[in-house]
C-alpha cells in the first residue's frame, strides 16, 4: 500500500498513515527518497500517524539528510502526538523542523 | 521468579508484518492489567522495538523463526520475557549509541533502555537462543502514571 503524496505550494508532501513500522516504513522510505530524487523539498505530513518506531524514525533522519545534502527543503508537519513522543524519546524533535501544518510552512515562506 | 502471576503469551514469526499483531495483542493484555493509555503505549513501544531487533539481528531476517513474549506480574510490577531461538547474540556489543550523532538506526535500544526500568539477558538453559527479561514497574493506584524510567 503506498502513502498519498501531494503538491502544495513549492512542497511535495508525503503523507504517512496508521502505523509505521518495520513492515510500512519501507514504503516510506521510497515514497521520500523518490520524491527527494526529483529535487523536491519534501514535508512530511504525520497528522494521521498512530504509530511509528524506530525503523520509521530512521526513514525520516535518512530524509532529512539526504534532502540536506542536496540543499533541499525536508521538514515533518502536523506531527501527532504518537510521533512526537517518539521523536522526543529520540532526541530528534529539536533536530527536524517541525511545523503545525502545511500551509504554515507555505506562508511563513512566502514572509 | 518468586509469586510470579503469569498473564499472557504472545507467539509470532519473525516477520516484519506480525509486529502489528504482537501490538495490537499486547495492548489489549495491558489493558487487561488497569495499566494507563500512557503506560501502554510506551511498553507497546519498547517491545516492538525489541522484538524487531531479534528479527534484524538475531533471526538476521529470517522470517520463519519463532518469537515467543511472555508476560508476568510480580507484585506491581510486569514483567516480560522474549524467547527466541537464534544463535546467541553477543551482548556485549548492544549499547545505546550516543544520540548527539543524528543518524539513521541504532535508536532500538535507546528507546528500551530509557522506558523499561530494566533490561537483563538471561542466560538460556540448553546454551542455544536468547532470552531477554525487561521489567517495568506499574504505578501505585492514586500516584501519578507515567512512563520514562530506566
Amino acid at each position: 500500500m503506498s502513502y498519498q503524496v501531494r503538491h502544495e505550494g513549492q512542497y511535495t508532501v508525503v503523507a504517512l498513515d496508521g502505523e509505521v513500522d518495520l513492515h510500512r516504513s519501507p514504503e516510506a522510505r521510497k515514497q521520500i527518497l523518490d520524491q527527494l530524487k526529483k529535487k523536491a523539498h519534501v514535508l512530511v505530513d504525520l497528522s494521521a500517524v498512530k504509530y511509528i518506531d524506530s525503523s520509521g524514525v530512521a526513514v525520516l533522519v535518512e530524509g532529512y539528510q539526504t534532502a540536506k545534502t542536496q540543499q533541499l527543503e525536508f521538514g515533518l508537519v502536523g506531527v501527532s502526538p504518537a510521533a512526537m513522543q517518539v521523536l522526543q524519546l529520540a532526541r530528534l524533535d529539536k533536530v527536524f523542523p517541525i511545523h503545525d501544518s502545511v500551509e504554515d510552512r507555505v506562508n511563513a515562506r512566502q514572509e | 521468579m518468586a509469586d510470579s502471576e503469569r498473564i499472557a503469551e504472545i507467539r509470532c514469526l519473525s516477520r516484519p508484518e506480525q509486529l502489528q499483531v504482537v501490538r495490537q495483542r499486547l495492548r489489549g493484555v495491558l489493558g487487561d492489567c488497569g495499566c494507563a493509555q500512557e503506560l501502554i503505549n510506551l511498553i507497546v513501544l519498547a517491545i516492538n522495538e525489541a522484538v524487531m531487533n531479534i528479527m534484524q539481528h538475531a533471526y538476521k531476517g529470517k522470517p520463519s523463526g519463532e518469537i515467543v513474549l511472555e508476560i508476568r506480574r510480580v507484585d506491581n510490577e510486569l514483567v516480560f520475557l522474549l524467547i527466541d531461538h537464534a544463535d546467541p547474540v553477543d551482548v556485549a556489543g548492544i549499547k545505546s549509541r550516543c544520540l548527539d550523532d543524528v543518524r539513521p538506526g541504532g535508536l532500538g535500544v535507546h528507546i528500551i533502555n530509557t522506558i523499561m526500568d530494566k533490561v537483563t539477558f538471561l542466560k538460556c538453559p540448553e546454551g542455544t537462543g536468547n532470552q531477554l527479561e525487561l521489567r517495568k514497574k506499574m504505578p501505585m493506584p492514586g500516584v501519578g502514571e507515567n512512563g520514562t524510567g530506566g
